[in-house]
């Protein structure tokens, strides 16, 4: 047990009723710091051994400046003499400071000549004395008053108006102080025994168990953390998407492919030649290796034919194909890049076309702005479902599924606009929390200027 | 997606029906725009971050609300305040699609002539088309808006004026017939049009120079390099050789249209012709309502002539472009999922501005009868069946369509690699490492230098957004090392662990995915660091030990 807590509960061991009425004179006069007894109590009182009531007091400090009026007399009570003494031809500037000193000279000129005790000549600069006598020193009698007051208890001894004009010259201020009383508490004894924490593997193997006293679990505060590593929070989101599309049979497509040409990219999927995602201020091109290699030239030559003069019922772009231009490798802006080219391969494989869904969850980018919430580089989630006679109803109700797995019920169709689908949807769902509608995702049937070339 | 901003209560005008803003939310939302913000010119101005205003200043501007609504990109036709209201009637059913009229004859032949000097422009800009809209009335708002239908058109359709410019004019302060050249920027000599009224003059070459630097000038600097380098700049000049326009930087003077304007001359110069035709037919189409005889537009015929002066190629302009168009009923109502009897889809297509259309006995019972639609010149963006399918169905409601889902059954399937990685993601997690989530583009400098590696061949960017994302990585591990970098503040007395799996691309010349070849790959790779009071070689050591157990690989001697 410490010092401090034998002198606390020494000076309460009189009897039931002993209290210590001042923490803080206990303090003085035990010689102990205040701060340390404060404590100590509060030690003392989480283990009842002691009850505490607080109490506070305010009283007025007199600063560095204050002592020296108290001491010396007020600025301008020594300006005035000094300036009364010097008699009609007063004093310059610079005399008066070697009079009274340069920091006395600044506050106690601008208070004479406030309470028009001096006169300054605006000609020559010189002070004088506008009363014969100086008045009676009532700042120096006012912090006087203050200082004699008995400790702590100086708050009342000047009237208001004086206490106001004493702050503002920052001579005194105002210290409020906290102290205690304390009493005997349900579980006090002349003597502290400490509890303990935990049961150890000694207390048990010494039999000391059988006599220590323990301390009461705290379920108010938090255990110990568990620890371990951590998955990253969008990828366990990937994870649970992953799961939802595979649960309604889509199967996953092979995105590990971040350069891309220009002609998966955006040619293949009928978005023009000229349209402004391919600007280089929203696409990042590629330097090194700039070109793409070969293409399957067949479709290409469809591909390209589709752009320029259409076919299959579509009047097309009517407008030059550049193959310098599909050429361009890229980072991929969209991974429908690779569903296209899934879409491909489903169309040229042995044995004929056959129905399929495909999703995938992959990174892309694009060269927009960074902010808050934009970076060159996201994830996008995509599934796509190819068979005979499919509508629109099919895709509202698929992608109504995949919501509902996810928790949103509440859906809205927007008609909206792709190069490569039509017709087109932007998805809305009713946020429960932010209580509005939000766009949740972009949906479309694929054009045939798309699919006809595969 | 465009962004068009429009006075609320001057569309409402323009419609003849109020709505509360939830209303008209509503209403953009079935007809396929977006009201993107409700602002005023005031509050634009506080928000903004460039341009602070005094309070002064601030209190000068208008409080009138402004909506500002989103078009979708293919729909030249909603890019002002005209063509939305116009639309947005169509569809309610309040007014039927006009029809726009070229005038047989224009009321002056002689002068509703353009002659391209072709061995000149196919040099640097070859194609022009024309029209003349008579005895229009402009006010403040239609100015306004005719001007901004121009910069909307220009920003996009016209690819930043590279594509198409469009230069509008006076027609009473010019004399036609007109000429469309090119020549040496020296021997062009005329008084821009400027935002002061300087009326100084310039001839082509100083003009460009001032464009360039003047800071007054900066919004035209980006069209300078279109044309600076060419030997010809092209002109276009009426009979007395004043020069109406320098395109696709700036119009003459002379020729500005004022709100005193009455007979419009519109001339859009190109390199591409059939987006010349679709912006020329865009805005007649927008404006020609406010001519004394609405929706009409008088022809300008455009001659091509060689060298020896003979006409080589001739056309009149604008075409205003219609079309029929045909898709079979069964077609739509399958592509929809509604069923939607013809007669009653044939009205469908007056809200979407592809009537008036008819129904068809089809080719044989198989097929069914079919639907016969009007395209407008305001509807470039139908390209096929499809295109009026959707129109229909918006016409229908999207949200009136009855969910069904495909029928077949089809399996799911993970990609294997996406599974390994998966499995060994959950390992590693329960091993105590934190999974990181890093950039795939980093600096050459990160991705070798400060590794302390040679520099070896990576993937590049032309057109990086800054040195820090100049390659695509050929390793994890300066991601991981910038996390600890970015993390010193975390506590490591107990061991701070991370780990990546995901890709890096590796240049590579032979590599085939679906018979092409761009010239890389990408290689899936697992990354772990250990960070601690020691360096911990032993604690990794363990990790490469745990993976290979788990994908059982046993250790062999050398």
């Amino acid at each position: 047990m410490s010092d401090v807590e034998s002198a606390i509960l020494s000076a309460l061991s009189s009897g039931a009723d002993a209290t210590i009425p001042d923490s803080f004179a206990f303090a003085t006069t035990s010689k102990i710091d205040h701060n340390s007894i404060v404590g100590t109590c509060k030690s003392l009182q989480a283990d009842a051994y002691v009850s505490v009531a607080e109490h506070s007091t305010q009283f007025y400090t007199l600063g560095k400046e204050a002592a020296n009026i108290v001491q010396d007399g007020s600025q301008e009570i020594r300006v005035l003499n000094a300036l009364i003494a010097a008699g009609e031809a007063g004093l310059a500037m610079p005399e008066l400071q070697s009079a009274v000193g340069k920091d006395v000279c600044k506050i106690g000129m601008g208070n004479c000549l406030k309470n028009k005790w001096a006169k300054k000549d605006k000609a020559s600069g010189k002070l004088t004395a506008a009363v014969s006598e100086a008045p009676k020193d009532e700042v120096k009698e006012q912090l006087t008053t203050l200082k004699d007051a008995p400790e702590g208890e100086n708050t009342k001894v000047l009237d208001d108006k004086a206490y106001t004009a004493l702050k503002r010259r920052k001579l005194i201020s105002l210290v409020t102080r906290k102290f205690y009383t304390i009493g005997r508490g349900p579980s006090y004894a002349p003597q502290r025994v400490k509890k303990a924490a935990d049961l150890t593997h000694e207390m048990l193997t010494s039999g000391k168990w059988k006599t220590t006293q323990f301390k009461e679990y705290n379920f108010q505060t938090l255990g110990e953390s568990v620890g371990g590593g951590y998955l990253h929070p969008l990828l366990k989101v990937r994870a649970e998407f992953r799961k939802i599309l595979m649960e309604m049979g889509f199967e996953e497509m092979p995105t590990n492919k971040w350069v891309e040409s220009s002609f998966w990219n955006f040619d293949s999927l009928f978005q023009p030649q000229s349209h402004p995602a391919r600007d280089a201020h929203d696409t990042f091109f590629i330097k090194e290796p700039a070109a793409t290699a070969s293409v399957p030239e067949d479709y290409y030559e469809r591909v390209k034919s589709m752009h320029e003069i259409g076919g299959s019922g579509s009047i097309g772009y009517r407008t030059v194909f550049e193959r310098q231009e599909a050429m361009k490798n890229l980072l991929r802006t969209h991974t429908t890049a690779v569903s296209s080219q899934m879409l491909y391969k489903l169309a040229n494989r042995e044995g004929g076309f056959k129905p399929a869904r495909y999703f995938s969850i992959d990174r892309v980018f694009r060269n927009e702005s960074m902010d808050a919430t934009h970076l060159c580089e996201f994830h996008q989630v995509e599934g796509l479902v190819a068979d005979y006679n499919l509508s629109l109803g099919d895709l509202i109700g698929t992608i109504e599924t995949f919501f509902r797995k996810i928790g949103i019920t509440q859906l809205r169709f927007k008609p909206a606009f792709n190069p490569y689908t039509e017709p087109s949807m932007e998805v809305f769902g009713y946020h429960p929390d932010l209580k509005k509608w939000t766009e949740i995702g972009n949906s479309g049937m694929f054009r045939p200027e798309m699919l006809a070339p595969m | 997606m465009p962004t068009v901003g429009v006075s609320r209560d001057a569309l409402f005008a323009h419609l003849g029906r109020t709505y509360t803003d939830h209303e008209f939310d509503e209403l953009a939302f079935e007809f396929g725009v977006e009201l993107d913000e409700i602002t005023s010119e005031r509050k634009e101005a506080t928000k903004s971050a460039t341009v602070k205003l005094s309070k002064e200043q601030l209190s000068q501007l208008s409080d009138e609300v402004i909506y500002k609504i989103d078009v979708p990109a293919n729909r030249y036709d909603l890019l002002c305040i005209e063509g939305i209201s116009r639309s947005l009637k169509i569809f309610l059913g309040d007014m039927d699609a006009p029809t726009y009229k070229v005038l047989e004859k224009p009321s002056d032949e002689a002068i509703s002539q353009m002659t391209v000097i072709k061995s000149n422009t196919d040099t640097i800009r070859p194609y022009v088309v024309s029209a003349i809209l008579r005895d229009v009335t402009f006010d403040e708002a239609r100015y306004q808006s005719f001007i901004e239908l121009q910069d909307q058109l220009h920003r996009n359709l016209c690819r930043q004026r590279t594509l198409v410019a469009i230069g509008t004019h006076d027609l009473d302060e010019v004399k036609g017939p007109f000429t469309y050249d090119a020549r040496p920027p020296k021997d062009i000599n005329f008084v821009p049009l400027t935002h002061t009224d300087e009326g100084r003059e310039f001839d082509g070459a100083a003009l460009m120079e001032h464009y360039e630097t003047e800071a007054a000038c900066k919004h035209l600097k980006p069209y300078v390099p279109i044309i600076k380098d060419s030997p010809l700049y092209p002109v276009v000049l009426d009979s007395e050789e004043t020069v109406l326009s320098l395109p696709p930087i700036i119009n003459g003077s002379k020729s500005r249209i004022t709100l005193n304007t009455k007979n419009v001359f519109i001339e859009c110069t190109a390199t591409d012709l059939t987006k010349a035709n679709i912006v020329l037919d865009t805005v007649v189409a927008m404006f020609s309502e406010y001519a004394a005889v609405p929706f009409s537009v008088e022809p300008v015929t455009v001659n091509y002539v060689n060298e020896a002066k003979e006409v080589v190629n001739s056309y009149v302009t604008p075409q205003m472009y219609t079309r029929k168009e045909t898709a079979s009923v069964k077609f739509v109502n399958s592509l929809i999922g509604i069923d939607v009897d013809p007669e009653p889809m044939a009205t469908l297509c007056n809200k979407v501005q592809l009537g008036p259309a008819r129904i068809l006995p089809g080719n044989d019972d198989e097929e069914g009868p079919i639907i016969e639609v009007t395209v407008p010149a305001t509807r470039s963006d139908i390209l096929h069946a499809v295109d009026i399918a959707e129109d229909i169905g918006i016409a229908h409601g999207y949200n009136n369509i009855t969910k069904t889902v495909p029928q077949t059954c089809t399996v799911g399937r993970e990609q294997p690699l996406n599974q390994l990685g998966d499995l060994l993601r959950e390992e590693i997690g329960r091993g105590g490492y934190v999974e990181v989530l890093t950039h795939g583009l980093c600096s050459t400098h990160d991705n070798f230098t400060a590794l302390k590696r040679p520099i070896t061949a990576a993937v590049s960017l032309s057109n990086p957004a800054n040195v820090e994302y100049e390659v695509v990585r050929t390793t994890l591990l300066p991601g991981l090392l910038k996390c600890l970098q970015h993390n010193k503040s975390m506590s490591f007395a107990g061991g701070f662990k991370l780990f990546e799996i995901s890709d890096v691309v590796i240049p590579d010349g032979e590599h085939v995915v679906t018979e092409t070849i761009v010239g890389a790959r990408n290689v899936r790779k697992v990354c772990a660091t250990y960070s601690g009071p020691t360096s911990g070689f032993e604690v990794i050591h363990g990790l490469v030990d745990r993976i290979m157990t788990l994908c059982e690989v046993a250790p062999q001697a050398d």
